[in-house]
């Protein structure tokens, strides 16, 4: 298939498809609309179903009832709209059901801004919903890359009957970029757990549901999933390291600011500064190991965190390395978003410090 | 010797927790004696609400998902756009569920006139959290959190969901009934038939709203609280068809 | 002729049954207690019994056969 240039939102509904979700249910927010446009535009085209929903909070129940009738379903949001989500997604969780979630973050908190942000790693990462439940997070770093994850995360959340979010922010959603979408063939697993009519002596009666009211039954549920968890962190996480062999400096970001931190070490190349960079690519699991390992080698002087947050995924930076390194940060609360020549002045500056 | 009445397949063995007197328990009966009698256990999805009726996944016997308090009528959408128009999806859904958390939710499904069929349970009051107030809860009610009895200055008065949702113009069947009488169980029977039958031959969006009690927390025997619901209850409801498509 | 079968262990000694029976012929019984402590419902004159099914009905825990 050729590359077409194609907007990032519009290339993520498109790579859902092919994935084989035919099931959309959205509610309009900024900077996100035109994934929800682009299905309904396609998805009456191909026997699939584009729904706007009453809200937030309606979309993703909706997605709760579709996931538990067996279909690859999807929704997409922005910030503020997946705070609504957040319920949903713990029911979903502990219904253990599979879906896709796509985040374009905004600046928050509250309404914030419509410009893109990395306000919601907390969020993403450590719960977000009530109950002892994690969420797989992609963070794609373009267009391409946002492609790529979209078809993977339809195929873990599969896997492993979870919900999967692809975090990126306002610029993938918006940005046009020469791509490829592969057509995936779909590997979604039978499904017999699924509410589609019962019918006796084929199956066990479906029961979706995350109540569990006895104590002994509940902890059965919950260590179910935590060990499904240590399973997706061994198989599943995913890292990119960047120009780390030999490098003094070693930066941490992820996602579009990432990309800004690859322009920023080209830059210190420049000036005959060795930097590299550790990308998470999924933030859940987060690559704990090869953020120690890129920090904490030989040679490394020091480290900086980039985000557009007042530091969040600092956190696990600083847990990964667990006090063996001291970890700077860059970044801005809200939405600004730091340009490649502040990160490049702010490593000189703690280089000449 | 004919059997006159015994216990539908489409209700599993397991013993109902309802409180003794519990109008859930008939109603339970009635919708799977309509899933039996129309031939319809393998094609229904139901979807199970918060509140008293939480564990109804434990009694239909058929395919069952279990909601988000209120959001019953989203979850079944989801259900229903997947498994298409042959499909029975329905909800049962309680007072607090329907009528407060959850009325952004059955109002929109009406709205869009999406083919599913709702049981509703208005015994004005919230019953598995302890006997609050519900927004069907009668004016002068004591209920935990209006013990001096509800106070139109404070919460208004009582909502009329069958009323409000006949307005809408994808609704197809709407029917308020009661479980007080042998009559009023038959007529129950009767409009939840219909209601399916709306969905089933894609009409839009149906509802029956059914009278029940809660013994318990009206602080009332099961044989009295039918007497109050007759007494002060029928008055403010009216029973009937409210809408017809 | 009608016989009505009440599963008396499941019994919740609600009384619907004896409020619905139209011949007033269902009493909770003064005697018998289930495991769960309820007295449970009883047909005190069966050959009075019409087999409406009233008692059946009314019955939210289902536990009420009637065979004519």
């Amino acid at each position: 298939m050729a590359k077409n240039l194609m907007k990032g939102c519009e290339a993520i509904a498109e790579a859902a498809i092919q994935a084989g979700c035919r099931y959309f249910f959205g509610y309009p927010i900024t900077p996100q609309n035109d994934i929800p446009e682009y299905m309904s535009a396609r998805m009456p085209k191909i026997g699939g179903c584009f729904l706007q929903a009453e809200s937030e909070v309606a979309a993703i129940n909706m997605v709760y009832g579709a996931a538990g009738a067996g279909a690859r379903v999807m929704t997409s949001s922005s910030s503020p709209g997946i705070s609504l989500k957040m319920e949903g997604i713990s029911y979903i969780a502990g219904a253990e059901l599979p879906c896709v979630i796509v985040n374009m973050m905004r600046g928050g908190p509250g309404l914030g801004s419509i410009q893109a942000s990395q306000g919601d790693y907390f969020q993403t990462t450590k719960g977000g919903g009530h109950g002892d439940y994690h969420m797989i997070a992609y963070a794609p770093a373009s267009v391409q890359e946002a492609i790529d994850l979209m078809q993977t995360a339809f195929d873990v959340a599969d896997k492993y009957r979870t919900p999967v979010m692809v975090l990126a922010d306002g610029i993938i959603g918006q940005m046009m970029e020469p791509v490829e979408i592969k057509e995936n063939t779909g590997n979604a697993p039978k499904k017999d757990w699924a509410t589609t009519g019962w019918k006796k002596g084929e199956r066990a009666r479906a029961v979706v549901n995350s109540l569990y009211i006895e104590v002994e039954d509940l902890e059965e549920m919950t260590e179910r999933l935590q060990a499904r968890y240590r399973q997706i962190e061994k198989d599943e996480t995913l890292v990119e390291c960047y120009n780390t062999d030999g490098a003094e400096f070693i930066l941490c970001a992820y996602g579009t600011v990432a990309r800004i931190c690859k322009t920023a070490i080209a830059q210190l190349q420049k000036q005959g500064v060795k930097a590299g960079l550790v990308r998470p690519i999924t933030v859940w699991p987060f690559p704990a190991k090869a953020v120690h390992d890129a920090m904490c080698a030989p040679g490394v002087k020091m480290a900086l965190c980039v985000e557009i947050s007042a530091g969040q995924m600092i956190e696990d930076v600083r847990l990964a390395v667990n006090g063996e390194r001291e970890i700077a940060f860059l970044g801005h609360a809200g939405s600004r978003v730091p340009t490649a020549e502040e990160i490049a002045e702010k490593v000189l500056a703690m280089r000449g410090a | 010797m004919a059997v006159v009445f015994k216990k539908t397949e489409a209700l599993t063995d397991t013993v109902m927790h309802y409180c003794p007197g519990c109008g859930h328990g008939i109603v339970h009966r009635l919708v799977a004696e309509v899933i039996e009698e129309m031939g319809l256990q393998e094609k229904t999805v139901g979807v199970a609400p918060v509140g008293c009726a939480v564990f109804a996944y434990r009694y239909f016997n058929v395919d069952i998902q279990e909601a988000a308090h209120g959001r019953a009528p989203a979850v079944a959408t989801g259900a229903k756009r997947v498994l298409g128009p042959d499909s029975l999806v329905f909800t049962y859904q309680g007072d607090g569920d329907l009528a407060s958390i959850g009325t952004a939710e059955i109002v929109q499904a009406a709205h869009r006139g999406e083919k599913i069929s709702v049981i509703f349970i208005n015994n004005a009051i919230y019953g598995m959290t302890g006997g609050q107030m519900a927004p069907t809860t009668l004016l002068g009610q004591k209920t935990t959190t209006s013990p001096y009895g509800r106070d139109k200055e404070l919460c208004g008065s009582p909502i009329r969901m069958s009323e409000l949702l006949a307005t809408i113009e994808g609704s197809a069947y709407i029917e308020r009934t009661a479980v007080n009488s042998t009559a009023n169980i038959i007529k129950t029977k009767k409009a939840i038939q219909k209601a399916f039958g709306a969905q089933v031959n894609r009409k839009g969006f149906s509802l029956v709203e059914v009278l029940s009690t809660c013994p318990t927390n009206w602080g009332k025997s099961p044989v009295e609280s039918m007497d109050w619901l007759e007494e002060a209850m029928l008055p403010y409801y009216p029973l009937g068809v409210y809408k017809e498509v | 002729m009608a016989k009505v079968t009440i599963n008396e262990e499941r019994c919740k000694g609600c009384g619907l049954c004896v409020r619905a029976c139209p011949k007033k012929i269902m009493q909770l019984s003064k005697t018998k207690l289930n495991s769960k402590g309820y007295h449970p419902a009883e047909v005190t004159e069966p050959e009075a019994c019409i087999a409406c099914a009233a008692c059946a009905r009314t019955c939210p825990d289902v536990v009420i056969q009637v065979e004519r």
